[in-house]
């Protein structure tokens, strides 16, 4: 039988993992510098990562995803990887041309102790081109630490402060998300009238057009000049706290410039948080159109909120896209019995446990206590379900195990999403994201109703 | 992309017809290339992962473990504990303080849950380097619950994917070698490297036990640990995916003397052939005459299906690009059955002998490579007009931005693609996406919307 899990729960004090609702921090990183253009990320370390994290990425998005590796050997990890490293790059400006390397590391080569700064300073980079690099010891936090730490070192290597007087323009992080993400909060900004940078942004480059030619570099990403230019805008909008908001902080210390970090924009709630912020800082009106799809959405939240109202709910993934999605279904009504993410509580250097105090905080006072955890995995999350039956799960491919053993309807939401399309072009963020995500939740349930009904309960309006 | 390689690239890539050198594989890849190579792990787990009722525990931090979470696609007919995933998830104290301690208790734990007989502990890049004693709590916890834990040596940058087979096959052969020795099981055999993709290996079980021949355990789909620890009683071991089992037929036959005999269940010719070779192996008439009554009947029924397809796919070009020599030899060989020519042939793992009969199969002009990167690929299959790509999972986006269509021969694989049932779901396959009218959407006009001109365009 599929289902492995069972229902008495055993302590666990290992520290090891059952159905894990995380991945290593260089798969986080490959994706944050897919979002610069032109940019080729590469692996230091063993060839396994870097292909791992390429199928993975591949799997997800379906379009290629490139990178390169150091294709370390024994003798590499006896006596260091510099020479590794000095060679990839002078390969890699030679054969594929990028504006950009982005290195990151991997658990081997932190342990071995590259020294990735010294290596890059002491080789010879072509004229033109730039190499940096982020940290991303696989043994912290989660692919989202790894997003991270590279966001953070797009602001270390590129942010200036040029200009004395800020330039009415914002900075946008908008955390581990789609490309669909990305472009529907640029879309919001445009109509705000705010101009901005993104970063990273990697729409345009994972769900690029087919055109009959394949780019080993898409068109999007943000580009060099945009990243110098992040220093100068009058604040940065980090969009999700561990995704986001550590770049963040470094652009407020090295260029003054000050930051609002706000939930991932999922729902009424966190959309509205977002707009006002750009509306009180730049002294913008919110144009009708965002009204009217606001107005929308409440119109079809109203009409539909019968379907979700006290509908219990399990919800796992990364932790900015569950916090948004734990006050999203609140909003509708809905009861989160079980709110999991596999990354540990706080970024790191951050108090730990913040995870489960926002979610808590969402949660409001409860008579009987939702389970929530950080640093969790998907067997603990099975056997919570186990326990206390819930009629829907909100999380990654990862969740169909459990959906199938328990005959529970699952909606696909975060990453990865390995089993469905489409996904990755598409909002959750937004007004539209969250019309979407009415509509996916909506119909999970709905089409479970239509499945479950006796005939005489068969019903044609709903 | 004008980046046609750099000069290291150049012995690794050679045109039939056109030059004299032999191909440079083999060997490790070039540091800043786009590989689509894997590691030692990758190639260790896909080996071992077919092992049904085995606990899989991935000793390392989380990334190993989560990227081979119930990827292989093999077919299970009893447990499904291997599709689960299992790992220490070892953290940064653990990097200092070692990761033993934390592995034993992974193990008890594990054990305490799941009981089950055997337990594969991975080494990952990680542990490697710092060191931990994996032999010995391996052995400290065989002893603690009675039951086999096996250290698998399969550290990433200990060498490349083929290492990783070499690994696995080094723990199964622990599992073998500690097993009682049982009775020999007259017209038996081991069936090595199939690894029951989309229920492959049972599609060749029937076969075999149609004529005759009982099939003792397969190496590794659908296998389990009872079943692997009867290895030594089968009189003969049939290898499919010599890649990654070469190694261990050579044990198999140094330590147990059994003997093994190349085979391939991928098209009409080769499976016809591997049938009358196991036949004529056991010397029985009666297998003989039954192998000569399936082939001529399964023949019969596929035929008419295979050239209508014939027909349809007439001149069409492939390109390949497959992790080992002996799946693109196969594919050479089924896609002449359905009328497709190969153009160009690449491989991550090819072995020297599997490049020369590769040379020596395909036609003057055809391009063959060893562990190309994506822009090799793009460049050949424009040269050499294919109309598909067969590869994994890397390369089905890359063939699709091209315009050209895309079959998976690898873990992504949803229909079996051995025997005869198999030559039918190839063909239909290759016909669904060869000639699907997506794409005409790019063909047509160069892709073009209707509103721009081919000048206009930018």
């Amino acid at each position: 039988m599929l289902d492995c899990t069972r229902k008495d729960s055993k302590e666990r004090n290992s520290g090891g993992l059952i159905n894990p609702a995380k991945t290593c921090q260089p798969i986080g990183a490959m994706y944050a510098a897919l979002g610069i253009h032109k940019c080729l990320p590469h692996s230091h370390g063993s060839q396994g990562c870097c292909s791992y994290h390429r199928m993975h990425l591949t799997r997800h998005f379906r379009d290629p995803v490139m990178a390169s590796t150091s294709s370390f050997t024994e003798g590499a990890s006896v006596f260091g990887g510099g020479a590794n490293l000095k060679t990839a790059i002078k390969n890699v400006f030679e054969i594929y041309q990028p504006d950009v390397m982005a290195v990151h590391t991997t658990c081997l080569t932190e342990t071995i102790g590259d020294d990735i700064p010294s290596i890059i300073k002491s080789t010879e980079v072509p004229e033109g081109k730039v190499v940096i690099h982020a940290n991303t010891p696989s043994y912290q936090g989660s692919h989202i630490t790894g997003f991270s730490n590279m966001t953070k070192a797009m602001v270390s290597y590129f942010s200036e402060a040029a200009t004395t007087v800020k330039k009415e323009q914002v900075n946008l992080i908008p955390g581990f998300v789609n490309p669909g993400d990305m472009r529907e909060i640029k879309r919001l900004t445009q109509l705000m009238g705010v101009p901005f940078i993104m970063f990273p942004d990697t729409s345009g480059v994972v769900d690029s057009p087919l055109t009959g030619e394949f780019a080993m570099f898409p068109k999007g990403g943000t580009t060099l000049p945009q990243l110098a230019d992040t220093g100068n805008s009058k604040m940065t909008l980090a969009l999700g706290r561990f995704a986001s908001s550590d770049a963040a902080d470094l652009l407020a210390k090295k260029c003054q410039v000050p930051e609002i970090t706000l939930k991932t924009p999922i729902g009424i709630k966190a959309t509205d948080a977002f707009l006002m912020a750009l509306r009180s800082r730049f002294t913008r009106e919110v144009p009708t159109e965002l009204e009217e799809e606001r107005g929308q959405l409440v119109d079809l939240l109203t009409d539909t909120h019968f379907h979700f109202h006290g509908k219990k709910v399990a919800i796992f993934g990364d932790p900015d896209i569950v916090t948004g999605l734990t006050e999203f279904v609140v909003s509708l009504g809905m009861i989160p019995l079980h709110v999991l993410t596999g990354t540990p509580g706080g970024a790191i250097g951050s108090a730990s446990g913040s995870f489960e105090e926002d979610i808590r905080e969402i949660l409001g006072p409860q008579t009987s206590p939702s389970n929530v955890k950080a640093g969790g995995d998907l067997f603990t999350f099975h056997q919570w379900i186990k326990n206390q039956p819930v009629d829907l799960i909100i999380g990654t491919t990862y969740g169909k195990y459990i959906a199938r053993a328990e005959d529970i309807p699952l909606v696909r939401v975060g990453f990865p999403v390995l089993d469905r399309s489409v996904h990755s072009y598409l909002p959750i963020v937004g007004y539209r994201g969250a019309m979407r995500l009415t509509e996916m939740i909506a119909n999970a349930l709905l089409d479970r109703a239509d499945r479950d009904a006796a005939d005489e309960d068969f019903e044609l309006v709903m | 992309m004008t980046t046609s390689g750099i000069d290291a690239r150049q012995e690794s890539i050679l045109t039939k017809g056109r030059q004299k050198h032999s191909l440079k594989c083999d060997t490790d890849s070039i540091a800043g290339c786009v590989s689509q190579r894997a590691c030692v792990y990758c190639g260790a787990r896909v080996v071992l992962n077919p092992v049904t009722d085995a606990i899989h525990l991935v000793h390392g931090p989380i990334g190993c473990s989560s990227y081979t979470w119930d990827i292989r696609g093999s077919l299970s007919s009893g447990s499904e504990l291997y599709r689960n995933s299992f790992c220490t998830n070892l953290q940064e104290k653990d990097v200092i303080f070692g990761g033993e301690k934390k592995l034993a208790a992974a193990i008890d734990e594990l054990v305490a849950k799941y009981r089950s007989n055997l337990v594969f502990v991975y080494s990952t890049c990680i542990v490697g380097v710092i060191g931990d004693d994996l032999q010995s709590v391996c052995r400290q916890a065989s002893q603690r619950h009675g039951i086999t834990v096996i250290p698998v040596e399969s550290s990433g940058f200990i060498g490349n994917k083929s290492a990783g087979y070499r690994a696995a096959c080094d723990a199964l052969l622990q599992l073998i070698d500690t097993a009682p020795a049982g009775a020999k099981i007259p017209r038996s055999v081991n069936y090595l490297g199939d690894f029951n993709l989309a229920g492959e290996a049972w599609i060749i079980r029937g076969y075999l036990e149609e004529i005759g021949v009982t099939v003792n355990t397969v190496f590794t789909g659908d296998s389990s640990h009872d079943g692997l620890r009867q290895t030594t009683r089968a009189a003969l071991n049939i290898i499919q995916c010599a890649g990654s089992m070469h190694y261990l037929a050579g044990q198999l036959e140094e330590r147990y003397g059994i003997p093994s005999l190349p085979v391939s269940f991928l098209g009409l010719d080769d499976t016809a052939d591997s049938l009358r070779k196991i036949a004529r192996y056991f010397g029985d008439e009666t297998m003989l005459h039954r192998a000569e009554e399936l082939i001529e009947r399964e023949t019969q029924r596929v035929m008419p299906v295979l050239e209508n397809y014939r027909q349809l796919l007439q001149g069409k070009k492939a390109a390949v690009y497959v992790g080992g020599g002996f799946k693109a030899i196969s594919l050479i060989k089924q896609f002449r059955e359905i009328g497709i020519e190969v153009v160009m042939v690449g491989t991550q793992t090819g072995r020297p002998e599997e490049y020369d009969t590769i040379g020596q199969l395909v036609r003057e002009g055809t391009v063959i490579l060893d562990d190309a990167n994506p822009a090799e690929l793009e460049r050949f299959m424009k040269e050499q007009a294919a109309d598909l790509l067969v590869g994994g999972v890397k390369e089905r986006p890359l063939a699709y931005k091209l315009g050209r269509a895309f079959i998976d021969h690898n873990h992504d694989r949803k229909h079996p693609l051995s025997g005869y049932a198999g030559t039918v779901n190839f063909a239909r396959e290759v016909y669904s996406t060869v000639c699907s009218p997506v794409w005409d959407a790019v063909k047509e006009r160069g892709g073009l919307p209707p509103w721009m001109t081919p000048s206009s365009a930018t």
